[in-house]
Formats: structure tokens, sequence, C-alpha cells
């Protein structure tokens, strides 16, 4: 497994470079060095020296991709784009263009984001899997049908309706928890609950869908038959045998995502006052700064990448047939 | 067993509903007792260093906290500066070549000198980097890793200290600004008017670039001098008197060189713990918590005691209740927190809760909140009034407008058909119903680029764009009218376009350019298309990003296009200058703001007398003819100066609109007593659906359970049915 995991990070290697490739081509498409330079002095005042001695102190004076000016080697290594991907891959995220350091920003609202989205994914996640299990429990009846049309009801309404919904409900008129906000350690599980509730419920049609058909499916195959010819009840059949066999899939498109985690919700974040990293890079993108962007979206792809190696690795543990090979 | 939980569940709601606790309270428990002022901020600043910081909402922060020499008159109107850190106004003295004294008007004069003294016992914040040894070294000069480990700002280290303000800390501000490395955007125009600024400029900015630890302090600008501990002098070229103005900005307030040398240490920068962070400055709060993501925190400062709340300068028409704290020292309030609210939803319903103290008002609350009357006259409505929150309406020194490129063939020209073709498109656009429809009615119709408040803006009759308006009714109770349509369709017929076509019978295509590319913007575009249909224009929208769109106006690219401009300072100067040639960017390689791209050389001579005059009833009168003559050249469509409105509980004290002063919070007052009862009242906690819905549950489980034994049975019929 050693080998396989050193072979799957060397793959990273590559598809990061292109990554970083990709998001140095885009943005520099958009933005100019001379806009993010207005952008972050202001439009009143700014002068071409002012604009280029900002370029010079933030090293977007260099070419992008080839330095024409330089000779040999230095004509790719001195480079915007050489020079700001190595300090990426060694982790130095540097400053934003607005001055702050970008590790620092990332590790203060690191914290926050998992506080909603770490709870929000574990609940979530069992509240779906239970439900669908019940529901498959109950297939065929009216209770079946009923909760799948509620299903596709959650599904087809905005995730900003249930935020603005739950905090005009829940805050405004019954006054149970505050309507936004943020703060650490228990006085903040207060701040918490609503949004983690509403981000379980949003989530609720479409996790309860999935997994039913997930189980609907297994719940036709012969060791089902089998555990039921040997008298077990419908529950222990469906909570261990049905539940455990159809792990599979599940981690497929639960593993992979909770790297990710790390990253925050925007809308979530934003509506309930979490300082998290959710509009981090939304916000940077706004307003041209460049050093979050590369940043984040580097980070991303990092996050990932170890989903994807984590998914893999949980197949061993859940299925004994899989094995990795270097 | 059930129902003995229904009891205990109905005993515990009926306590909490007894006990008055908030559970919506998004602050500690007790937290809005206390002095503290709350309030929200929507977008995180970026710079709090006072070289740096040119935005409204980083200045809300800083000026708080810096203190440069003058400062706006709380009252008084028109916006008149006040020494704030000084003694008295500035001394100033006029001088030749040769640094003889010589009269404001004389030929001979080049040179004007402020000299500024400051009030004797002035001290800055306490604040680590004053703290020294007994051989006077700074303590805190050499952290380590392990020394910051528990530190999230400034005012965590054990030790702080203050020390004096002095004059030589003002001239360290105006070096800070020379230092091209610091990029302050005001560094260009200081440059042209202080003497020997931009030699200081260049020649430290090199020397730091080359030595990055070169004490540039040491180093003398030629125009600005230490005249003792107490005194400062500037000098600058020629006449500038606008130049107090830049003197009541943040550019000017003073930095303690200690301060830099702190935050110049590697392992705050790592920690975010900078002078573009944690400013350090005189005034009356210092900022102690900085997370732009989530709050900032300021404290009274304990050193600040130089100043008393005003008693003079209230206009005759305003409640006299403000003067009630006069004389008493400030400031009033302990504490100021700032939360960051970036959705309007969770912030509107925060300040309805009492959880702020005062609140904007966005346009979704807008109908909830504001009442307007046939006559356009703004009024609480009564949901507003049941709380006792009151209003402030106040007429920004802004505008937005709609510009013609001067140098487009088409609307652009200074020919009698040219300018006929912007007057009609100046009717056609109907500014009223802009308002209305886009601004809740947050606005008033501009008649010239001077917006109220600011020298040279006439009201009435003789304020009014006759190009575009009559005056209906008598000179004092009379009104401006929009000219008909009928007039517009004239003068495009005179323009050569009758019915909005040109002279071959193909429709006229004018071309719109915007940044406004997202969906809301939609409707107000279609609404454009509309008043060019009345006169039969055919208008052709051309959306874009917003660095594609500044390209665009920068080099003259566009035919129409809308923008906006802001007071700085209150002086006509300082809009009319955005009409001036020498500002139109194609005269300045796409550097000035005269996007329009003005240039008549009438109205820059006039321009040139005005500049740089003292207001007087000769320099207001060339400033009319200069609007009349805009109005009749229609460069712009006038557009808009908007409203700004501010709701404010009845426990918040001496709001007064001062659009132009940041630093008013020092003058702010609150009850926190009557705010947390009516706290208390507003929010109390339902509990009744949560036990009905708990019971629900309850006893949704003997069905459920009824219903899973019945298909354990049904389950062995169905089973031998597959089976068979």
């Amino acid at each position: 497994m050693f080998a396989y995991i050193i072979r799957r990070l060397l793959y990273a290697i590559p598809i990061l470079i292109g990554v970083n490739l990709i998001t140095f081509a885009l943005f520099f498409m958009v933005n100019t060095p001379d806009d993010m330079a207005r952008a972050q002095l202001g439009a009143k005042q700014t002068s071409p020296e002012l604009i280029q001695a900002w370029k010079v102190s933030h090293g977007y004076d260099k070419p992008l991709f080839f330095n024409a000016k330089a000779s040999g080697f230095d004509k790719v290594t001195n480079t915007l784009f050489t020079q700001e991907s190595l300090k990426l891959f060694m982790f130095d995220f540097g400053q934003s263009d607005a001055g702050r350091q970008i590790s620092s920003d990332i590790l203060q609202r690191m914290v926050p984001s998992l506080s909603i989205a770490l709870p929000t994914f574990m609940i979530g996640l069992i509240t779906n899997i239970a439900l669908a299990l019940l529901i498959v429990l109950f297939r065929g009846s009216v209770l079946d049908s009923v909760t799948m049309t509620i299903a596709v009801a959650i599904m087809s309404i905005s995730g900003l309706f249930y935020i603005i919904a739950g905090q005009v409900l829940f805050s405004k008129l019954l006054h149970w928890v505050p309507i936004s906000g943020y703060a650490t350690g228990w006085e903040g599980s207060k701040f918490v609950i609503l949004p983690v509730l509403i981000g379980v419920f949003a989530g609720l049609g479409s996790g309860v869908r999935w997994y039913r058909s997930l189980f609907l499916e297994e719940i036709n195959k012969d060791y089902v038959r089998t555990a039921r010819a040997k008298g077990l009840s419908e529950i222990s059949v469906l909570f261990k045998h049905v539940l455990q066999n159809g792990l599979l899939p599940i981690l497929t498109g639960v593993v992979v995502v909770i790297p990710t985690l790390f990253m925050g919700s925007l809308i979530m974040e934003s509506f309930f006052g979490i300082p998290g990293l959710g509009s981090y890079t939304i916000d940077a993108i706004n307003s041209q700064d460049f050093g979050i962007v590369k940043a984040m979206v580097f980070l991303g792809s990092v996050l990932y990448i170890f989903g994807l190696i984590l998914t893999d690795i949980s197949y061993t543990f859940f299925d004994p047939r899989v094995r990795l090979n270097g | 067993m059930i129902g003995r939980a229904v009891v205990f569940l109905l005993l515990i709601s009926g306590l909490t509903g007894c006990s008055g606790s908030m559970w919506n309270s998004p602050y500690p428990v007790g937290q809005t007792q206390q002095d503290i002022l709350y309030s929200s901020f929507s977008s995180p600043p970026k710079h709090l260093d006072p070289a740096i910081s040119y935005n409204a909402n980083e200045w809300a922060i800083i000026s708080q906290v810096y203190e440069p020499p003058l400062q706006y008159a709380y009252f008084k109107r028109p916006y008149s500066l006040e020494p704030l850190t000084l003694m008295t106004m500035p001394q100033v003295s006029y001088l030749d070549k040769d640094g003889n004294k010589v009269d404001e008007k004389s030929a001979r004069l080049a040179y004007t000198e402020y000299r500024f003294t400051l009030k004797p016992e002035i001290y800055f914040q306490p604040h680590p980097a004053f703290v020294k040894d007994a051989s006077g070294h700074l303590i805190y000069g050499h952290l380590s890793e392990e020394d910051v480990k528990d530190i999230q700002s400034p005012s965590d280290f054990k030790l702080q200290d203050t020390r004096r303000l002095s004059a030589a800390d003002y001239v360290y501000a105006i070096q800070r600004m020379a230092l091209k490395q610091n990029h302050s955007p005001i560094l260009g125009t200081m440059q042209q008017y202080i003497v020997g600024l931009k030699a200081y400029s260049d020649k430290i900015s090199k020397q730091v670039s080359q030595n990055p630890g070169f004490a540039f302090r040491k180093e003398a600008i030629s125009g600005v001098k230490v005249i003792s501990d107490n005194v400062f002098s500037i000098k600058i070229k020629g006449l500038y008197p606008q130049f107090l103005y830049w003197m009541s900005m943040n550019f000017f307030a003073p930095v303690p060189w200690e301060a830099v040398r702190f935050y110049r240490q590697a392992v705050l920068k790592q920690k975010n713990i900078t002078l573009d962070t944690f400013p350090v400055g005189t005034g009356p709060y210092m900022l102690v918590e900085n997370n732009p993501n989530k709050r900032m925190r300021l404290l009274k400062n304990p050193n600040f005691d130089h100043e008393l709340y005003p008693s003079q300068g209230l206009p005759a028409d305003a409640p006299k209740s403000l003067l009630k704290d006069a004389g008493k020292p400030l400031p009033f309030i302990n504490e100021v927190i700032y939360s960051l609210e970036k959705e309007s939803v969770p912030l509107w319903n925060k300040f309805l809760q009492g959880y702020y103290d005062v609140s904007g008002v966005s346009s979704d609350s807008f109908d909830q909140a504001i009442s307007v009357s046939s006559s356009g006259n703004m009024a609480l409505t009564q949901a507003m009034k049941d709380k006792n929150i009151h209003f402030l309406n106040q007429v920004e020194p802004t505008i937005f407008y709609f510009a013609f490129n001067m140098a487009d063939p088409v609307v652009g020209g200074y020919t009698e058909k040219q300018r006929k073709l912007r007057q009609a498109i100046s009717i056609a656009i109907n500014m009223e119903d802009y308002i209305s429809i886009f601004l809740n009615g947050r606005g008033i119709v501009a008649q010239s680029p001077i917006p109220p408040g600011v020298a040279g803006y006439q009201s009435g009759k003789e304020g009014i764009d006759p190009y575009v308006y009559d005056w209906v009714g008598g000179d004092t109770n009379g009104r401006a009218k929009r000219k008909s349509i009928e007039v517009a369709k004239k003068l495009l017929a005179e323009a050569g376009y009758p019915g909005g076509r040109k002279p071959d019978g193909s429709p006229l295509v004018l071309y719109y350019d915007t940044a406004a590319t997202g969906p809301d913007s939609k409707s107000m575009l279609n609404w454009y298309r509309k008043q060019f249909a009345k006169l039969g224009i055919q208008l052709a929208v051309r959306a874009t990003d917003y660095n594609r769109f500044q390209d665009k106006v920068r080099t003259a690219k566009v035919q129409m296009f809308s923008w906006g401009w802001n007071a700085d300072y209150p002086d006509p100067e300082y809009f009319l200058f955005l009409l001036a040639g020498v500002n139109a960017p194609i005269n300045t390689n796409g550097q000035g703001v005269n996007g329009a791209n003005y240039d008549d050389p009438q109205y820059n001579k006039w321009f040139d007398q005005i500049k740089t005059m003292p207001n007087s009833p000769e320099r207001m009168a060339i400033i009319h003819k200069m609007i009349r003559k805009l109005q009749k050249d229609a460069p712009w469509v006038w557009g808009v100066n908007p409203k700004t409105l501010v709701l404010y509980h009845d426990w918040y004290h001496n709001a007064w609109a001062h659009p132009l002063a940041n630093n008013t919070l020092k003058y702010k007052r609150i009850d926190a007593q009557k705010r947390y009862q009516e706290q208390q009242a507003w929010n109390k906690p339902v509990i009744w659906p949560f036990v009905f819905v708990l019971l629900i549950l309850i006893g949704s489980i003997y069905p459920l359970r009824k219903a899973y034994l019945k298909r354990q049975h049904l389950r062995i019929d169905t089973d031998t049915e597959d089976a068979a």
C-alpha cells in the first residue's frame, strides 16, 4: 500500500502543475497586473508611478510564463509562474496582495468552517442513511411514497430559501437561536445549531433518495434473502447486512469530500456570519487578489487529491477483496 | 411516562419564559448591559495603515484611532474645519521665491507655509511598542516565536506604555507617505504641492530598496520642518487653500516611529500583526481585536482627554437635545464591537431584535422601514415607530452621472447640433423615475456636477439646469419640472435625427458601456433602453467586466457610460476638475478622471482661475458661469445625488449626519440599561412549538412500530409468493 500511496502522490505533481498553469493563465487573462494594482490602490489618485511601484513590490512586473529578457534557464525560472508555483509546492502561501499572511488567515478561518461543515456532514450522513434505511424498511408503502415526494420537494427548493426561512422562523419568530454570529468554545454552540440543522435538512432530499436507491439495489441480492431465510428480523437485515454491503458506493462519494470540508460553504457562512474559508476565494477573485486565489486553488486541489487517495485506502478497510498494489 | 415528560417540558418552558433570558442573543450573557456599541461592517477592511488606507469602510475604523491635525466641526453647516490636535487653526504665511512674506494676492507669491502648533499634553494609546527598559531600549524590539506564541493582538502583551505626541510624529507620517514602497495613494497628488516631497521620495525610496533598514526618518523634506517639540510647518507650492482639507484626512495623522519599528518584526508579521492591521494613534479609541472576517473591537483609549463635546454650531432647525452633552469629555462609549454582516437579512433582523444599535436600510427592507409620501417625503413606518426607532436622512456630497464621450463623433463635439442631441437625451432620461424605481426614492436629481453641501451648489430656481427643467410656480414655493418629451424630440430633430433617424433614414443607434453585468442590472439596462426609445433612438448595451470597462474609459473607446464621484473634501474644485481638459484621458495618456473628455477652452480657463481661489463671491460667480456652460454643453446627464438613510434605536444618542467626518463615534452615547430592557421584551423565546413537535415525534413511535410489525408478517407472504 505504501508504494501505491507514493505512486499516487507522484501522480499528483503534474496534476497540480497543470492546475496552477490553468489558474495563472485564466486569472491573468481576465486581470492585468495594472488592473490588480488599481483594485488594491483605489482608482481616485492612482498614478502610473504608483502602479509600477506596486507591481514591482508584489513581483507582478515579471513576465508570466516566459522571460524573453533573461538568459539561459532564467528565461523559464525568472517568471511569475515558476517562482510562485515553487513556493506553493513548499506550502509557502506568502502574502495576499493586500499584505496579509495567507497561511495565518487560512489557519484562522479553517476552524470556523469545520465547526459548521463537520457536524453538518456527520449528522447529515447518519440522518440520510438512517432515514433511507427506514424508508427501505417500509418500501412500497404509503410512507415510502410520501417521503419520496417530500424528498423531491426538498430537493426542488433552493438552499437559500431554507437559510432565510430558518433564520426568520427560529430566530426572528421563535427567538430560539441567534440569527447569525460565531463564538468559540461552548458559547459557540448556539451559533452552530441553526446552520447545521438547515444544512442537514437541505441535504435530506437528495441524500435520502440516493441512499434509498443504493439500499434497494442491495435488498434484492442473494445474501439478503439468505439472511431473511435464517430468520433475522428486517431491522437486523437492513442495519447489519445491507448497510455493511452498501458502504462501498457510499464511501466513494463520502470520503473524497472529507478533506474539502475545510474549505467551508460560501452561502452558509455568509448568511450566518461564520468567519470561515467559504468566501475567502470568492472575495479574493472579486478584489483581484491573486495571492489568495492561487493559494486557495492549489490547496483545494491538494485536498481533493488527498480525498481521492483516502477513498482508495478506505476501500481496503471495508472490502477485503480490494488490495492496493504499488 | 410521556405525560410526565410533557409536564416537565412545559415547566421548563414556563420557567424560561419567566426568566426573560434571550436565547437568540449573539452576545455573551449580560454583555449588552455594558456600555458597548454594537454595529456592523459589510466588507472587511484591507488597510488600516493611515498612509495607505483610502476606503470608507477602513476610515470608519481608523478615524476613531488616528488624529490628523484638523477635523470637521460636528454640527456646523456648511462643512467647516476646526483644530483637532492643534491649539488653533494653522497659521498661514505667503512667501515669495526668496522666502519673504507677501500678500495673498501678490503676483510674487511662490509658496504658502502652514504652521501647526499642537496641544501640549496629547498621548498615544497604550501599546507595547513604547515599553522601554531602564537604559531606554525597546523591550519588545527583538521578539522570538516563543514570545508571541499566545499573542493575537498588541493588547495581549503584558507591558504597555505610552509617549507624548510630538510634532516629529506628524512629520514622520509625511515621510512614510513619501516612501514609494508604502504605496500611499496620495503621494502623486502631494508631490505636486509639498515642497521637496518628490526629491525626498525618490531619494529615500531608492535607498530603502537597496537597504530595507534605512532610517529615512532622519532625512529631511525641505518643505516640512519640525520647528519645536510642539510645532511643525509645511510649505507648499503657490496657493492651494484646499490643502487644509487634506490635513483633516488620516494620511496626515501622526504615526509613532516606535510602532513602525515594533511591527517590522517577522514573528509579528507572520501573525498578521502589523501597522496595517493594528493602528497606533492618539484618538479616542484603540483597536484591540482585528479579525476582518468576523469582528473588529475598539476600546476607549485611557490616555485620551483632550476633547469635549461641542457646544456650538448646531443649526437652528436641529433638535436641541443634541446639545445635552455639551462640554462633557469625550468619548462616551467604552467599547465598540463591529461584526461582519455580509447579508442584509441577518443584519436587518438583528437590528430589529435590538442587537445592533444602528443600521442602514437596504432595498430589501426599505418598504418595511420607510414610507414615502406622494410628495416624495420619507417617514418611518408604524412598525418602526412602535419600536421607537429613529432615522437620519442626508443627501451625500456624491454624484452618480451618465456621461457622453465628448471625443465621440456622434454624441460628442461642441457644435450646436451635437449639443442639442445631448440635451435631448438629458431630457429623455427621466432621473426622477430612476430614483423612484431603483433607489426607493433615496436621492435627488442632480442639476450640475456640484452636489448639495459643497460651495457653489444652488438650490431652487437658480440651481436648475434650464436646458432640462422649467421652473413652475413662484420663486420660493415653485418646483423644477422636467421639460416634456416633445421638447426633447424637437431638439433631436434640430440635431439632425428627426424621430431618432439619421439623415439617410437609418435608425440612430447609440452605445452604452457598463460594468453592470449581473442579473440585477437587467431591469436597469432595460429601463435605459426605454428612455432612449422615447426619442426613437436604439440603445445598444455593451456590458463588460469592470477592468475592461475602466480600460475603455481610459482609452476613450466608449460612447456613453455611467460613473460616480464622492467628495473627499467639500470644495467645488473637487467636482469641477472632473470636467477639466487637463484631466481628460485623451490628454493624459489615460490617466485623467475626466472620462467624458470634456475639453472646453473657456471652461478650462475658468477652472484654472477658481482652482486655488479661496471661497468668495468672486469665486462663486465664476463657478456659476462654469456650471451654466456645462449645462449648455451637457457632457453629462447630471444624474443623482444619493441620500443615505440611517436607522437607530431610542437608546442611541447624539446621532447627527456628517458625510465628510469619519471620526464621529466619540460623540455618540448609548443607554445600555434601556437597550437591555427592550432586548428582553422583544426576544422572549416561544417554547410551545418545540413541545408540540416533540409530542408529534413521540406520538409517531407507536404507529411506526405497529406498521413495522405488520410488515414483518407481510414479508412471509411476499417471500412465499416470490419463491413460487
